[in-house]
């Protein structure tokens, strides 16, 4: 029998303000537990919330960003629950009327058809605290009460754990080039939950579906997934009834494990939230934000294949984060050339991040410090070899790079007429390789350059080099 | 000292001209108070040294003598935020809580340097009509003291009634303010929602509460009720309204003013001395030039039901935070997470409380919101609209403020029920966020007959000013009751 699949996704996204969702204090990650709170986090006795208008405005941007409605006439619900992360027992949300609805985004598939994946609501809501146990104490960290969310809850589009992953990644792109948030699962800014069902194909009705809950990375989500295919493939094969289950995925064994059993819905007693009037979103305010918005992904891929030249590949690399699609850009207009930029940052400056485990901002490479360097190449003053170690130091120490060539010394030598003499010499002490190179061994020609180059330190210009030796070779 | 022999601008003279100390003033009213509240029991924590402390400071600094409220004492209803200053609601739960900020009139209080006396007794968490439901003490009526004082702000109403105080702030979310000040004599301000920040006010039903002044007279309940108002960043609720001077407009009198009388206000159920004390009020008004005719409020009836359903559904969330888990009290026996939530709550709320929050949540839930929650929302828009009609074609409305005067101790106090119908004129004000004011208009074998004035939403000074009309003509506001065998 044939399954078909189906995947919704419910992403939380944690908005990167200044202050909280309804409160003044500090909306900051890692810091000394319960440093970033007051009253209002605390639900004391008499205080109230109020509105941040920047929350509610990046809720927008990324509604806008994910080409959804804005609702215009908002208002906040009460979730009603007990926790000790939750210290009002309420969670302030949109229950009735989320901030967005109707958006997409679009994903392209291992044939390369792009396809639209929809996305059914967008809606404000404040983070919980958090709790840690150790030994017999239980410990309350309010730091993360009242962080700005955004959920994003998917259309049930999705047909496969692979299109899910897609989905999952493009969205990540979209929110962090809105500019709204770093999205980063191991900060927790980004957390997901999937929903996965199986049908024998071409059957109407959904198949009973389990829930995927703390997963840890987008490749977990996609391997959770296919094991879960699996595994609801075989109990209908088995002509069994798959159960309504939350389950959790174990990074060790591949597979995913049973959490809970889902017995009817939980009772949330939601209701509106009195404390906080109706919000009002205008044309005009709506028309801003959308002018706000950075240049989206797919935009921008589209650009650097079209107006810069690179190929589709390079373009779908840099634009994987903001930060290396920034500085590409950055070093572009600071004079490198696109292609050559655009290799380095794949190739030396990617190694260097992924080997010192750090982002691009925190490294003291500045894109003119890049472009300076790219340049230095594409006139010939140093070679690729010498643009290496020029790279290391630049990276690690902030060094300018053409002050750094000029006092080490490092300027290629390209003149023949420095050149000419080395190699002549050269020749003369090395009489065997003329004789393999005229017996039609080319090797020697290798060995050659690399005495060229040792005695010039690496300095000699390859090329004008190359040609010196060949017009040498010939005349002897 | 007393303040019924002493009025406020009296005294306010004396402490421009230093005839009379703010501390001598704050020492005389903390000693007329202990001896007077041993039969009254309308304070739960009196603030005496820091009360002291403020005074001198005042005084030292000079009575401003364009602030008729500096230097002058007042009390505080227990559920209003006050920092270092043991806040209870009257609860269990909170017998152990000092609060570590004030709430935003507390604030303005200090700011025209007004001096905290204590902290007053209530129904707990403001539940209730008789000062009753508090988890501490009985609260007795100036008046009988074997009568109630009304509540929830029974307390406030008592302190101002017998004369403890000039001042003293209440909150009322079904009539807490409007009610006991009737049961009391006194005069007792419910303004319109929005106008006076909740920040600070240990929430009962969000949509409904406000915080109100209670003096003796309308002049000075004005003058309070001008330092109070305004919107606060922190309560998105608030709002500005018109600025105004609540004193302004007082001798304007009400010639042309046109008042409504509704019928549902003066049916069955309402005592025939009560029905007949606003009856006379209103042929007072026709009196002093204004036109007085029968109106109609056909919603009113479902009132008391859509106003229990909503106020104890937000109740239900409200007092939620009260899980012993951050402050207040928590259950010595709980040795789990479960027992911290359930028993902290079964031992810290009264019996009300906990009847409030299971109707409350009964009605929020899943299966029942549709018949019970938005139906009552429902209500609620008929219910203002019913004003919204009248008001076509009305500047304010009158009628009593309850359907009794007050009621003896412990009389209805096992019958929910019944406490609840006594709401039935209070509320729809509450349901409507209108302004409501309470102002002695008589009496019934020696107890106060209070009579309410209903206006549009931010016509205070319309209140106010009808009020003092009413207050000029009569002498109801100026008998006091007998105390201490005097």
């Amino acid at each position: 029998m044939n399954f078909e699949t189906t995947i919704g996704l419910e992403v939380h996204v944690e908005l990167k303000t200044k202050s909280k969702m309804f409160s003044p204090s500090a909306n900051e990650f890692g810091d000394t537990p319960n440093l970033n709170t007051n009253v209002i986090d605390w639900g004391y006795p008499g205080v109230l919330p109020s509105v941040n208008k920047g929350a509610v405005e990046f809720g927008m941007r990324a509604a806008l960003a994910l080409n959804a409605t804005i609702a215009k006439e908002n208002h906040f619900d009460r979730k009603n629950y007990f926790y000790p992360d939750n210290p009002k027992a309420y969670q302030i949300t949109q229950f009735e009327q989320p901030i967005g609805h109707d958006g997409w985004v679009e994903v392209e598939g291992a044939d390369g058809s792009m396809k639209k994946i929809g996305i059914e609501e967008l809606h404000l809501e404040e983070d919980a605290g958090k709790n840690t146990h150790r030994g017999q104490y239980s410990y309350v960290d309010l730091n993360r009460q009242g962080t700005p969310l955004i959920e994003i809850v998917s259309k049930p589009d999705m047909a496969s754990p692979e299109e899910a992953y897609q989905y999952l990644e493009t969205l990540r792109q979209v929110i962090q080039f809105s500019g709204v948030s770093d999205v980063k699962m191991e900060e927790g800014s980004l957390r997901v939950d999937a929903n996965i069902s199986i049908r024998p194909a071409g059957k109407k009705e959904f198949g009973v579906k389990s829930e995927l809950k703390n997963i840890n990375s987008f490749n977990f989500l996609r391997k959770g997934l296919a094991y879960e295919e699996k595994r609801q493939a075989q109990i209908l094969l088995s002509g069994g009834v798959v159960r309504p289950e939350t389950r959790g995925y174990d990074e060790n064994t591949g597979k995913t494990v049973l959490q809970r059993v889902k017995e009817g819905s939980d009772d949330y007693r939601y209701f509106p939230e009195p404390d906080i009037p109706p919000l009002h979103i205008s044309d005009d305010w709506i028309e801003k934000v959308r002018q706000s918005i950075p240049e989206m992904p797919a935009k921008r891929r589209q650009r650097y294949v079209n107006e810069l030249g690179l190929s589709k590949a390079d373009a779908a690399v840099l634009t994987q984060s903001l930060e290396m699609a920034n500085f590409f850009e950055a070093t572009v207009k600071a004079g490198a050339d696109p292609k050559l930029a655009a290799n380095w940052l794949q190739g030396e400056v990617n190694a260097y991040l992924n080997a010192q485990k750090m982002d691009l901002t925190a490294t003291k490479l500045t894109p003119e410090h890049l472009a300076t360097m790219i340049k230095l190449i594409t006139d010939e003053t140093i070679s690729s070899k010498i643009a290496k170690k020029v790279f290391k130091e630049t990276i690690s120490n902030g060094t300018e790079p053409k002050q750094w060539v000029e006092a080490k010394g490092l300027v290629q030598l390209s003149d023949p007429a420095k050149l000419l003499p080395i190699i002549t010499e050269i020749l003369d002490n090395n009489e065997k390789s003329i004789t393999d190179f005229k017996n039609g061994k080319d090797r020697a020609v290798g060995y050659l350059v690399g005495q060229i180059m040792k005695q010039t330190r690496g300095q000699a210009n390859p090329k004008v080099a190359n040609k010196l030796l060949m017009q040498e070779l010939k005349q002897r | 000292m007393n303040f019924f022999d002493n009025d406020l601008t009296t005294i306010h003279h004396q402490l421009v001209t230093k005839e009379l100390t703010s501390y001598d003033l704050t020492q005389q009213t903390l000693a007329a108070l202990k001896e007077t509240d041993q039969q009254i029991g309308a304070f739960l924590t009196l603030n005496e040294e820091q009360a002291l402390a403020a005074a001198k400071a005042v005084d030292e600094e000079g009575i401003d003598p364009d602030n008729l409220l500096a230097g002058i004492p007042i009390a505080i209803k227990d559920n209003i935020m006050t920092k270092g200053l043991r806040t209870t609601a009257a609860s269990k739960i909170l017998a152990n809580f000092t609060p570590v900020y004030d709430a935003t009139v507390m604030k303005k209080i200090y700011a025209n340097d007004m001096i905290v006396i204590g902290k007053t007794n209530m129904d707990e968490f403001a539940m209730g009509g008789s000062t009753e439901n508090s988890a501490f003490k009985i609260t007795k009526n100036p008046w009988d003291t074997t009568k109630v004082p009304g509540g929830s702000s029974g307390g406030s109403a008592a302190a101002v009634a017998a004369g403890m105080v000039p001042f003293a702030l209440g909150s009322d979310t079904g009539g807490s303010i409007r009610q006991p000040a009737s049961f009391t004599g006194v005069v007792g301000m419910k303004p319109t929602y929005g106008r006076i920040s909740r920040w600070g006010l240990i929430a009962f039903g969000s949509s409904l509460d406000q915080i109100g002044p209670f003096a003796r007279n309308i002049k000075d309940n004005a003058a309070l009720l001008n330092i109070l108002v305004g919107k606060d960043e922190h309560d998105g609720t608030s709002v500005d309204g018109y600025p105004a001077d609540f004193t302004a407009n007082l001798t304007a009198g009400v010639k042309g003013m046109r008042i409504g009388l509704p019928k549902e206000y003066l049916g069955a159920g309402v005592q025939k001395e009560v029905k007949q004390a606003i009856l006379a009020a209103a042929d007072k008004y026709r009196e002093l030039g204004a036109t007085v005719d029968e109106v109609s409020l056909p919603h009113s009836k479902y009132g008391v039901a859509a106003y229990y359903i909503i106020s104890s559904s937000e109740a239900s969330s409200n007092l939620q935070r009260f899980d012993g888990i951050r402050y207040g009290v928590r259950s010595k026996d709980a040795r789990n997470l479960n027992d911290v939530y359930v028993r902290s709550r079964t031992e810290g709320f009264g019996p009300e409380v906990k009847r409030r929050i299971m109707l409350g949540m009964y009605s929020l839930s899943a299966g029942y919101y549709d018949a019970y929650f938005k139906k009552a929302t429902q209500v609620r828009t008929l219910m203002q609209q019913d004003f919204t009609n009248i008001f076509k074609d009305h500047d304010l409305i009158l009628g009593p403020v309850a359907p009794t005067t007050a009621y003896g101790i412990g009389e209805d106090s096992d019958d929910p029920l019944t406490m609840y119908a006594g709401d039935v004129l209070s509320v729809p004000v509450n349901m409507a966020g209108l302004p409501g004011l309470s102002l002695p208009a008589g009496f019934a074998s020696g107890l106060p007959i209070g009579m309410q004035l209903i206006g549009k939403p931010f016509a205070e000074a319309t209140l106010y000013q009808a009020g003092y009309a009413f207050e000029q003509a009569t002498d109801f506001h100026q008998q006091t009751p007998t105390l201490g065998g005097k």
